[in-house]
């Protein structure tokens, strides 16, 4: 789940050892961006292939299109128009040129253009991601920060031991956990669906109602207290790595207060790999967000896609597959290009007086 | 590490206690006993694996022969609740089936697929990262960004696509009947990476040993080689990922059966208990999700503590 | 002779281990006077650095000062809380470390990391700490260092780094820099300019250092006295020359023989037979005497105290007052 790892700088938490990129950083930064790219386009053809293979192979689409009663010349003359006769790599060349224009064709079971039902329900899970991201995030980062500057402490290992449950407990029980006492017991909080959305455009909103950012509690905890425990472990661990370097010892041995020490240089330093992850993790969520929304029947991409499983309905299922590949590329990159911007030993130029001293 | 002063003596009770003073002495035992966490983890796992195991010598009915199953007794609540009975210690469900054994008998089934896919994984991986290692070149490079590619998705994503592409391929009756190995198939392929990364780079530092190299010479055949002399040195942490994933392969299982894609109500694991329970949440029959979440809970639990406890011992520093 | 400015008396460093108590530092003593260099050299082990850490209250869990007093300018800093030594540190004493390319945090630029020292210790505007920060780098003589305060310690060489780590270490004018190791890491062209950097400094403000190196060369050209540590425990302490060219401990005997001279090269290089023992396995009576030619029954069985022998000291039998007479004896 660490993404391209063997795409990306090494984090640097952990090591600060001098670089080899001692190019002219401008033309290594260059030189690394496309490296990315061409990674990125290597790996959306993969999966493109995967899905093609899926949507072409994977029962027979002309099955899926026709009734029982139609005759063998009509079957033939419609592979022919839909290019089914065509060699493999101009009909792998037009699914992609397709797809990259979002067309994956008609849903078998509800008979309708596939991009159409997912831009439908993008917001949904996109909604739904980003508030678990936030309260992952939120919760996590200062957790973590406070197991690591007080190992010994009680809290500490409440925090430690909360989270190894965590790990260990299935998204779905969560869910059925929370609904068991908020929803059934106490009755504070719906168990399932968005609440009353607002439309705006296309987009439809739950954070404009009460009631759509009541609905939204319990699916974003569920969905997020899994990557809460991962950032809030790897904050500690990066943070107490941290903690043991030169560097900061150094920074006590000058008198800075412990406040200093502590947030000025250790967490800064904490953050440039926890960005990267996090960021990764990003990814994850808006797949694992399939288990949360079924969970709650929330509307979105990942309920269409389990339920396109169920059903063998092809397009979707490609449709996903590349969507998702997709976004996680983008984030990849996204990623990337964020850390070149925190970590100043990879930014162009550098400071005032750059490249001398060597 | 420095032996003690007491010199090991030539008597066979000399072997011996020299024998039990090195597992004293040693980090791994040491670190064991240090932590009361992992011993009572280590107890739990055993007895729920224990029990699972033995589930139809010790389950009070078997929840699968229709013919016993009492529809009167449906929704019996737990033994210490109002209206149980102690004929059903944790209950029974809408069919009037135990849910004690029906959780002893879905464990086994749980434990069962997480056991068989983590061999599977564990043979596909130390297989692939043998070639690669040893091969290298372009098998080397296409292996690795195989896995590169796979792993920047989700285990359980992978995982639910080969369900999804069995399904397309499989008659809906063969399905029915293959379900499981499907399961253990798909669980399996989305946890190979791990083990090949690992594999690969132990095999690429001891392809070059000179005890190796020596075996080249003598004619040995490159497969007994890797087999012999590399195999034997990556076994450790092969272990330790194998205790971890086998905690994921579990969870993955009760997700895909939880999602209703993984195996059928005929034969219940956990994870399709969890989903059948799900619908009598709201009215108040809690026990039939609840419990068998506990058992789920509790074994991964316990064996993603031996896991922890396994790799730190065999390597403190990554503590 | 003046007041000292540090003053250590019998300290102890212990690490509780689980296999027992490692004593780290056993019963050192010695003084550092104002703006005087005291080299203190031993093998990896000796308990140096863990002296140093000590001092300026920087020891690493589990360690801990289990005995004796460190007392600065007439006020005793061991047992002072956290925050009361840390106006201690950088203010009163400063730091240097061994390893410039990891001592500086690499995501601050290097002026920003030196205006808050300077602000930490002294009241001053951000402005006037900057020309402060700038008159430093002048100071410890980095090149054109009016554009280099917005640099980033990855844009400087290693020895440029040390310099910097000099430079921050002199930022609230302390009276004590212990400066631990500080070239071994660089190199051997280097090593020369940074030590004869650290002297010139110390002579213009007036500013002692504690000088931890395990490189006799190091010492000879730069300090004043020298301590010389052996397993935890001081073995001799005097004026460099003294020690140097007339060494009373057999130890430091052995430790200037290893020395290459220019002049009168010695065919091979002498070398002390066997290695220091470890600190779980510490001999009864002197620590070295399993090394030692001269060891005989006294030093097996009792630990030696410092005996006084103007100028220097030693902890070693020999110089006891009997053992005087005898050696007197055996070299007439």
């Amino acid at each position: 789940m660490r993404g391209l790892s063997g795409a990306m700088p090494p984090p640097i938490g952990s090591a600060h050892r001098p670089r080899r990129w001692d190019l002219p950083a401008g033309t290594a930064m260059i030189a690394f961006i496309v490296r990315r790219l061409i990674q990125s386009v290597l790996v959306m053809l993969t999966v493109a292939l995967v899905g093609f293979a899926l949507f072409n192979y994977v029962g027979d689409p002309v099955n899926n299109l026709v009734g029982q009663d139609t005759s063998m010349e009509d079957r033939a003359q419609l592979r022919e128009d839909l290019g089914l006769n065509d060699p493999f790599p101009v009909q792998f060349a037009r699914f992609v040129v397709n797809a990259a224009q979002a067309d994956f064709g008609i849903s078998y079971r509800h008979g309708r253009p596939v991009e159409d039902l997912l831009i439908e329900r993008a917001p949904a899970t996109l909604e739904l991601s980003l508030a678990a991201g936030l309260f992952a995030l939120l919760v996590g980062v200062p957790m973590g920060i406070y197991t690591a500057l007080n190992r010994r402490g009680w809290l500490s290992k409440a925090f430690l031991t909360i989270s190894l449950i965590g790990v260990s407990l299935p998204t779905f029980l969560i869910g059925i956990l929370l609904i068991l006492i908020f929803a059934v017991w106490l009755g504070w909080l719906p168990s399932f669906g968005r609440g009353t959305t607002v439309q705006i455009g296309w987009w439809s909103t739950g954070f404009l109602t009460w009631d759509g950012l009541k609905a939204l509690i319990l699916p974003s905890i569920t969905l997020g207290l899994f990557q809460m425990t991962l950032i809030m472990r790897l904050v500690r661990a990066e943070m107490l790595e941290v903690l043991r370097t030169d560097y900061i010892k150094f920074a006590r041995a000058r008198g800075l207060s412990a406040r200093a020490v502590n947030f000025g240089h250790a967490l800064k330093n904490t953050l440039v790999p926890v960005i990267t992850i996090t960021g990764l993790q990003l990814g994850s969520v808006i797949a694992f967000a399939i288990i949360t929304e079924t969970v709650f029947q929330w509307p979105g991409m990942g309920l269409l896609f389990i339920q396109a499983i169920e059903f063998v309905d092809i397009p979707v299922m490609a449709a996903y597959l590349v969507l998702v590949a997709f976004l996680f590329v983008l984030i990849n990159l996204i990623v990337d290009i964020l850390y070149v911007v925190v970590d100043p030993r990879l930014r162009v130029g550098g400071g005032g007086g750059a490249g001398g001293g060597h | 590490m420095t032996r003690s002063a007491t010199e090991p003596t030539a008597t066979p009770m000399g072997h011996v206690r020299d024998a039990l003073w090195r597992a004293w002495d040693s980090d791994i035992l040491y670190s064991f006993l240090r932590s009361p966490v992992t011993i009572v983890a280590a107890v739990v796992a055993l007895g729920l694996i224990g029990a699972a195991v033995a589930a139809p010598l010790i389950s009070p009915t078997n929840p699968f022969a229709l013919a016993t199953l009492d529809l009167m007794a449906a929704f019996t609540p737990p033994v210490w609740m109002e209206g149980g009975s102690p004929a059903y210690l944790l209950g029974t469900d809408d069919q009037g089936r135990d849910m004690l054994s029906a959780i002893l008998y879905g464990m086994r089934i749980s434990l069962f697929v997480g056991a068989a896919s983590v061999v599977f994984a564990m043979i596909l991986g130390v297989g692939l990262g043998l070639l690669a290692g040893y091969a290298g070149g372009w098998v080397d490079a296409l292996i690795m960004r195989v896995a590169d590619v796979q792993l920047s998705f989700p285990a359980i994503l992978i995982a639910l696509l080969i369900d999804g592409v069995a399904r397309g391929i499989l008659p809906r009756e063969v399905h029915h009947d293959v379900a499981i190995w499907v399961i253990i198939f798909a669980i399996g392929v989305s946890g190979w990476v791990q083990y090949a990364r690992t594999v690969r780079g132990s095999t690429m530092v001891e392809k070059n040993r000179e005890y190796v190299m020596a075996a080249h010479i003598m004619g040995i055949h490159p497969v007994v080689i890797a087999v012999r002399h590399v195999l034997p040195n990556v076994m450790g942490p092969v272990l330790v990922i194998a205790t971890i994933h086998l905690a994921i392969a579990v969870i993955t299982e009760a997700t895909l059966s939880f999602l209703g894609v993984g195996l059928p109500p005929t034969e219940p694991s956990l994870g399709t208990l969890i989903r059948i329970g799900n619908d009598f949440l709201f009215s108040g029959e809690w026990w039939i999700t609840i419990f068998p979440g506990v058992a789920l809970v509790l074994l991964v639990l316990s064996v993603n503590l031996l896991g922890d406890w396994l790799r730190d011992a065999l390597n403190p520093k990554l503590r | 002779m003046t007041e000292p400015l540090l003053s250590v008396r019998d300290l102890r460093v212990q690490f509780p281990t689980r296999r027992g108590v490692l004593t780290a530092v056993d019963g050192v003593s010695f003084d550092i006077h104002p703006g005087e260099i005291l080299g203190v050299v031993g093998e990896s082990g000796a308990g140096k650095s863990q002296t140093g850490a000590a001092i300026i209250g920087l020891l690493e869990p589990p360690g801990r000062i289990a005995g004796g007093r460190i007392i600065l300018e007439g006020q005793r800093i061991d047992g002072l809380t956290q925050e009361q030594l840390r106006k201690v540190r950088g203010r009163k004493i400063g730091a240097v470390f061994q390893d410039p390319l990891t001592s500086l945090n690499p995501l601050y630029t290097v002026g920003r990391q030196l205006t808050e020292t300077i602000r930490t210790h002294l009241d001053m505007s951000e402005r006037a700490a900057r020309a402060r920060a700038l008159e430093l780098l002048q100071e410890v003589g980095i090149p054109g260092a009016a554009d280099r305060l917005d640099a980033y310690p990855h844009q400087f060489s290693g020895g440029m780094r040390q310099r910097v780590v000099i430079a921050l270490a002199l930022c609230a004018n302390p009276r004590l820099i212990i400066a631990d190791e500080p070239t071994t890491a660089l190199d051997v062209s280097i090593q020369a300019q940074i030590t004869s950097l650290l002297k010139r400094l110390c002579r213009e403000h007036d500013t002692a250092v504690m000088l931890i190196t395990h490189d006799m060369g190091v010492i000879a050209e730069t300090a004043d006295r020298v301590a010389v540590l052996y397993g935890g425990r001081l073995a001799e302490v005097g004026p460099v020359d003294d020690v140097v060219n007339r060494p009373l401990h057999p130890y430091t005997e052995g430790l200037m023989a290893c020395i290459p001279t220019t002049h009168d090269r010695p065919p091979r290089l002498a070398q002390i037979e066997g290695s220091m023992p470890s600190l779980t396995a510490m001999p009864d009576g002197c620590a070295f005497h399993p090394r030692c030619p001269h060891a005989h029954d006294r030093c097996v069985a009792e630990r030696p105290p410092l005996f006084d022998h103007a100028p220097s000291s030693a902890a070693c039998w020999l110089w006891s007052s009997e053992g005087t007479r005898t050696l007197e004896r055996t070299r007439a």
